[in-house]
């Protein structure tokens, strides 16, 4: 079906990834973490209810809780790395403390600070990332390799039933960046309009 | 309930004005002078408390309430200031309200020399960052303090920290009976 194939067997085209799964979450509000997540989301198509980071790194997750929190009816994902994932690491057990049913944290693991001249991160220097989320209390924390598993990751967030966490094993390569806007005013107003809020 | 009686008055004050500003999030590093705000939203059925493992956590989960179409407010202590400080940068970059109550230590009567440092940047930490500071001294004027930021981050959009000052929390036993 897709016609970029993975370099590596055992991880995922970071691209292919993030666009196979958006695709199956049409109604999903998307909070990206910083740098290549940013640019993954806005590459596979720029939609009013994706919230872009350029900063605040570390803070993704926290602002997915607090969105999932406000939005119990909406299917709500973090899209993010795993740098900017370890700097915010304690949010997943305020998020664990909470369970909103309605979130799902997907977490492009390259093992390396991308944006930074592609230096090891923790998780290629023995973090174990699942491990990490399960312990601070995400029982549903599992690792995929392929973008097969898209259509269960989509699944599991359309349902609403658990706050997820799912950890992608990706390429470490540096696909063409694709820039979405970075007028985070604009950004906030666009998915409040969305949802019908006040936009100023 | 008896517990919830026996707070300060001051501390009753917030709660009413965070229930009646329809706050519906309110997320939290505990501290002593926070503590009546905190059990009564874990209370009340209709505002999540959001206990965060440090304070930065709470300036994502305020602006995503926000997102969300909720308001929320971050408790934290003058030390959790610091841990917020790049985070803030979110608030200013998408101009989101903000409110924040921080409870002061590194003042009055303070029994440890290690909260002197962080409580005496506090105030210029938070206005470096764009965000303008009250500050309540007086019991009896917490309630208008606390309904005034409240007012400039919601209705003004405005990024707003209240600081309750040590004095208000007096002065904390440091033996454990």
């Amino acid at each position: 079906m897709n016609n970029i194939a993975s370099k590596n067997p055992n991880s995922a085209d970071r691209r292919v990834f993030v666009s196979t799964l958006l695709k199956q979450l049409p109604e999903a509000l998307v909070v990206t973490g910083l740098g290549s997540a940013t640019y993954d989301v806005f590459a596979a198509g720029d939609r009013d209810t994706n919230y872009y980071l350029w900063g605040a790194m570390g803070g993704s997750t926290s602002i997915g809780l607090g969105l999932a929190l406000a939005q119990p009816s909406r299917s709500v994902v973090v899209i993010t790395g795993d740098g900017e994932t370890l700097m915010g690491i304690g949010s997943l057990g305020s998020i664990a403390a909470k369970q909103p049913r309605n979130l799902t944290i997907v977490v492009l693991d390259n093992g390396h600070f991308g944006e930074t001249g592609m230096q090891k991160s923790h998780t290629s220097l023995g973090t174990d990332l699942v491990a990490v989320a399960k312990g601070f209390g995400i029982a549903d924390a599992y690792s995929v390799d392929s973008d097969e598993h898209c259509g269960e990751i989509a699944s599991r967030a359309a349902a609403r039933q658990g706050p997820t966490f799912v950890q992608v094993r990706i390429d470490a390569d540096e696909p063409p960046r694709a820039l979405p806007p970075r007028d985070g005013v604009f950004l906030k107003n666009r998915l409040r309009g969305h949802l019908g809020f006040p936009v100023s | 309930m008896s517990q919830t009686s026996a707070a300060p008055g001051w501390q009753q004050d917030i709660f009413k004005v965070l229930k009646a500003g329809k706050v519906s999030q309110i997320a939290y590093v505990p501290d002593a002078g926070h503590s009546h705000v905190i059990r009564s939203a874990v209370a009340d059925p209709e505002i999540q408390d959001v206990v965060l493992t440090t304070e930065e956590e709470g300036v994502g989960v305020v602006s995503g309430a926000w997102l969300g179409g909720q308001r929320a407010v971050l408790l934290m202590q003058s030390s959790g200031v610091g841990n917020c400080v790049n985070m803030f940068s979110l608030l200013r970059s998408a101009n989101f309200p903000f409110f924040t109550l921080v409870t002061m230590r590194g003042e009055y009567a303070e029994f440890n020399p290690w909260q002197g440092p962080m409580g005496r940047a506090t105030q210029a930490a938070l206005e470096l960052m764009g965000i303008s500071v009250l500050r309540a001294s007086d019991p009896d004027e917490v309630e208008e303090l606390v309904s005034a930021g409240l007012d400039a981050a919601f209705e003004g959009g405005e990024q707003v920290a209240v600081l309750l000052g040590q004095n208000l929390i007096g002065r904390k036993k440091w033996e454990r009976k």
